[in-house]
């Protein structure tokens, strides 16, 4: 074995002593359900505006603001 | 509770969209993904956030699940991807947390001084060569199961751990630490 892979092994021996493996941990294993976290993402998600509505909504409210004659056309194809 | 079995018809209903197969492989697959996952990133709380991010992801990407495939490799696949972008993110000084395991036997050789400045410049290291030597040094996992994690050949992996090693030496030096 050369110097390098002993002191390789050194390193990994410290390494290992400043940071041992979680498997002895007590919380190294999931403690609850996550599922309603989960869930609760997906419904935000799934309520979340595009962002093209947005920025059709913002274009309509500066026509709208440039050209207030429009108004009863739009409300008439509303 | 879904009812849906066998897991063949559920990995196939999962990568139609269906939320039902996808709550059933969560259920299954969430102990397993936070076990690997809290190997990374070695912080509970952290780990469950990112966990339900993996999963996350899996659902967006269900159309490009293939169901002949291996669910667990995709999935451990997509969580080192979740935990590496969590690394990348932090704030390489932040704290460690206080609950984090202690040595089982420690070596009488080896300070709580330098144990601890071992931490710290462990946590310096870029986060691609910290997870390839967490998972093989510290955590002790096959060299074949973190390559197919990363996506890289199993000599890549090692290629890494060396060079993260040998970072780690270089940084303990230059603060005046004989390791």
């Amino acid at each position: 074995m050369t110097t390098d892979d002993q002191e390789h092994e050194r390193m990994q021996r410290l390494l290992k002593q400043a940071l041992p493996p979680t498997s002895n941990h007590p919380r190294a294993a999931l403690q609850r359900d996550l599922w309603p976290a989960m869930r609760q993402r997906l419904e935000q998600r799934a309520i979340a505006v595009p962002w093209f509505d947005w920025a059709l909504l913002a274009a309509l409210v500066v026509c709208v603001a440039l050209f207030p004659r429009a108004i009863p056309v739009l409300l008439y194809h509303l | 509770m879904p009812a849906l079995e066998p897991a063949t018809d559920v990995l196939r209903q999962f990568s139609h969209g269906n939320v039902d197969a996808f709550e059933s492989l969560f259920r299954q697959h969430q102990g397993d993904v936070y076990r690997w996952i809290v190997r990374i990133v070695r912080d509970p709380a952290v780990a469950e956030d990112v966990t339900v991010e993996t999963f996350w992801r899996i659902h967006r990407a269900h159309a490009r699940f293939d169901p002949s495939r291996s669910f667990e490799a995709w999935a451990r696949r997509i969580a080192t991807n979740a935990a590496l972008d969590h690394l990348k993110s932090a704030r390489p000084e932040t704290e460690l947390p206080d609950d984090l395991p202690q040595p089982a036997l420690p070596d009488p050789g080896i300070s709580q001084e330098l144990r601890e400045k071992t931490a710290q410049a462990f946590g310096r290291l870029p986060p691609k060569l910290r997870i390839a030597a967490t998972l093989a040094v510290i955590e002790e996992q096959p060299y074949n199961e973190i390559a197919e994690a990363l996506g890289i050949s199993a000599g890549a992996v090692k290629l890494r751990v060396f060079r993260a090693v040998r970072l780690l030496r270089k940084d303990l030096t230059r603060q005046g630490i004989k390791p």
